[in-house]
């Protein structure tokens, strides 16, 4: 059980700034997603929690004790590795066991064959034997436990980093794409694991991932991160509907939200919307009406049918292309149709020049 | 009968494949027999003569050769003597390779300074620098012993002395190997994923030890194999450095079996009991190489 806080951390690779001065609050038991494109930082950020590199300025406290000058196995984390990092060489039991023997086990009892001959070791190896077991059980993996990684599927193998991470109980969980190598029915499994993993164990997890399906599904909040900037932490109903940077808006939502200048308006743009603004609509909360009726006009460029929804891109012409979901009961329409499109001002999102959310006043306000 | 002329064609086939594959391994096949078997079945033969170099005339003699060879006392010295060798260098040029590897590993700056310094003797033939060593060694002249006398040492006569002889020798034989190890070593340690070391950290093997053990040395295992393999053999061939600095001797005290084999076959023309201690020097080579093919195939692969 720990609350994380990230005071303004700064890391840079000579000339090259990875991270301009993070600072997140990470609260206790909370499952927090690190979203964003590849690049951005996420890796360095969880890797400078997990004491595995070292901040340039900035600090990370543990349930208020700072952390900043600990090594790694001192900070109480577990990390699971995008390529799971398991031992090759040792036996799947050997893996898990091995957080566990170099904590318990003095150096003594851990030298090789000797070790065994140590008194007390063997009363210490029946307590290990019995907690991996447990964790195996829990993971379903008792039957690997004398293979080795090589003979093991990737699914298989992620369990284990699970198990080796979880076997001693730590306090933060931090995992860096830990679903990236999986095909893509695995990976919806696994998510549902991990996340009943996090609601068996109740402790802080810090996920990376730059899939939002996974942010979506599987986190309490989601911090979207830009080139070493934090954008917004959010709920991630909180980042789709009310997002604060035009950039996070784009990310978050498949397809991608609709964006369009607001001089291409004819009508129907918020007052409060300045000349140089952009304005954004998702492709569900528009709707396709009759030529020169509605606020955007166009062309239908491509029609794709998933079903259960229609996309409909339209091209507007100067202001480019825009995706309107519908429902497949609608009338058909044909590649080249002339149409408009109309949206509400209570679905659109404004942006300045700068891509920042500009709100209209009273909401501000209320 | 409908399986008999489903397998007519593909054989027949296969048999024009099978002459055209015999014939595109001929070449090879010739030079092999020439270079290779032919050779080594000749000296098998000649082990069996008494056959000088030169000679009209030869007699066969049945074992009378090895008979020779096994009661020559100086025969078991080389031999002793050739296994000590290996005994030293291979474990001295694995450890010595391995650390200025992980060195190296450590401290990238110098990198490029330390490839071009340890690479060297392996560059240069063996027989030229022999003489610059045979020149340090030199007991009142020599670098070494000046070095020595400095700090109040009075050395020894390096090469002309029985207790250090072959002793010397192993050392010259590990300087020039254990660049060539190290090289094998600083490319196997370079395949070692980042990540390994990153969980080792955060189980809690973060030690120098604790890392060797729990990632580099597993890891390194299979190069490990290979230097190991390539070293004993160019162990067992030791020849020039003997040759030029010491002849085999004082008193046999670092005679091996190549330099045996050179002696009695080129200065004494004894060639029929060259010919047989060829015999036993293959012999050792070829169970070293069977055994060692045996290791490596059975090595844990690491995927
Ligand atoms: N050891 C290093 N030396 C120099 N630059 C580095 C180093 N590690 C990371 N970087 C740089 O820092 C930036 C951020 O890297 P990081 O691994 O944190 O990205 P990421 O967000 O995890 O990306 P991905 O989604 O691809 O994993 C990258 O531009 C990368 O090139
Ligand atoms: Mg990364």
């Amino acid at each position: 059980m720990a609350n994380i806080h990230l005071d303004t951390i700064a890391k840079g690779y000579g000339e090259t700034a990875v991270l301009k001065g993070v600072s997140i609050d990470i609260r206790d038991g909370e499952f927090l997603t690190l979203i964003g494109p590849s690049g951005c930082g996420k890796s360095t950020l969880l890797r400078i929690i997990a004491g595995l590199e070292t901040q340039d300025s900035g600090s990370i406290a543990v349930d208020g004790d700072i952390i900043d000058g600990k090594r790694p196995k001192e900070r109480d984390v577990a990390m699971v590795f995008q390529s799971y990092a398991l031992y090759p060489h040792y036996t799947i039991y050997d893996n898990i066991a091995l957080p566990l023997r170099t904590r318990r086990l003095s150096n003594a009892q851990r030298f090789p064959l000797l070790g065994s001959l140590v008194p007390g070791r063997q009363t210490i190896e029946v307590g290990i034997r019995q907690e991996v077991g447990n964790v195996a059980e829990m993971l379903g993996i008792s039957h690997l436990l004398d293979r080795k990684p090589g003979q093991l599927s990737g699914g298989q193998r992620q369990r284990v980093a699970l198990g080796r991470a979880m076997v001693r109980h730590p306090k933060i969980f931090l995992m860096d794409e830990p679903l990236s190598n999986l095909d893509a029915k695995l990976r919806v499994q696994m998510r549902a694991e991990i996340v009943d993993l996090h609601r068996r164990l109740g402790v802080t997890f810090v996920y990376v991932t730059h899939d939002q399906a996974e942010a979506m599904t599987m986190s309490d909040r989601v911090a979207v991160m830009i080139g070493g900037d934090v954008l917004q932490i959010a709920p991630a109903e909180e980042l789709y509907r009310n997002p604060d940077d035009i950039r996070v808006a784009e990310m978050i939502g498949s397809p991608k939200i609709n964006v369009v200048a607001r001089k291409h308006w004819r009508i129907g743009a918020p007052q409060f919307a300045l000349p140089d603004s952009q304005i954004a609509f998702r492709p569900e909360s528009a709707t396709i009406a009759a030529p020169s009726g509605g606020m955007l006009e166009g062309n239908v460029a491509g029609i794709e049918n998933l079903g259960a929804d229609i996309f409909v891109k339209v091209e507007l012409g100067d202001a480019g292309p825009m995706v309107v979901r519908r429902a497949p009961g609608e009338r058909r329409l044909e590649i080249g149709e002339s149409v408009s499109v109309i949206t509400d001002a209570a679905h659109m999102l404004v942006f300045d020049a700068a891509g920042k959310r500009v709100r209209p006043v009273e909401r501000i306000a209320a | 009968m409908s399986t008999k002329t489903a397998s007519a064609r593909p054989a027949k086939r296969l048999g024009r494949e099978e002459r055209l594959a015999y014939g595109a391994i001929f070449p090879a096949t010739l030079l092999l027999i020439a270079l290779l078997f032919a050779p080594a079945l000749a000296v098998a033969v000649v082990a069996l003569t008494d056959w000088q170099l030169g000679a009209t005339t030869l007699h066969f003699v049945g074992l009378e050769n090895f008979k020779a060879l096994f009661a020559d006392p100086v025969f078991w010295t080389a031999l002793k003597n050739t296994f000590l060798y290996v005994l030293i260098v291979v474990p001295g040029t694995v450890v010595l390779g391995l650390i200025v590897a992980l060195l190296i590993e450590a401290s990238p700056r110098l990198r490029g300074f330390y490839r071009a310094v340890h690479f060297l003797p392996v560059m240069s033939t063996m027989s030229a620098m022999a003489i610059v060593w045979g020149t340090m060694l030199h007991p009142t002249i020599g670098l070494v012993n000046r070095v020595l006398a400095s700090i109040g040492i009075a050395g020894p006569n390096w090469l002309r002395d029985e207790q250090t002889a072959l002793l010397t020798l192993a050392v010259i034989g590990i300087w020039q190997g254990f660049g060539f190890a190290m090289v094998l070593f600083v490319s196997g340690l370079k395949s070692i994923p980042q990540e390994l070391y990153d969980a080792a950290a955060i189980d809690g093997a973060d030690s120098i030890f604790e890392r060797l053990r729990t990632v580099t040395l597993p890891m390194l295992g299979p190069v490990m194999m290979f230097v190991i393999v390539l070293t004993a053999c160019r162990c067992f061939e030791v020849f020039d450095s003997v040759s030029v600095l010491t002849q085999g001797g004082p008193n046999y005290a670092s005679e091996v079996l190549l330099h045996r084999l050179y002696t009695e076959s080129f200065n004494y023309l004894r060639t029929g009991y060259g010919a047989a201690l060829t015999v036993i020097y293959l012999t050792i080579i070829v169970c070293l190489t069977l055994g060692q093919t045996r290791i490596m195939e059975r090595r844990v692969h690491y995927t």
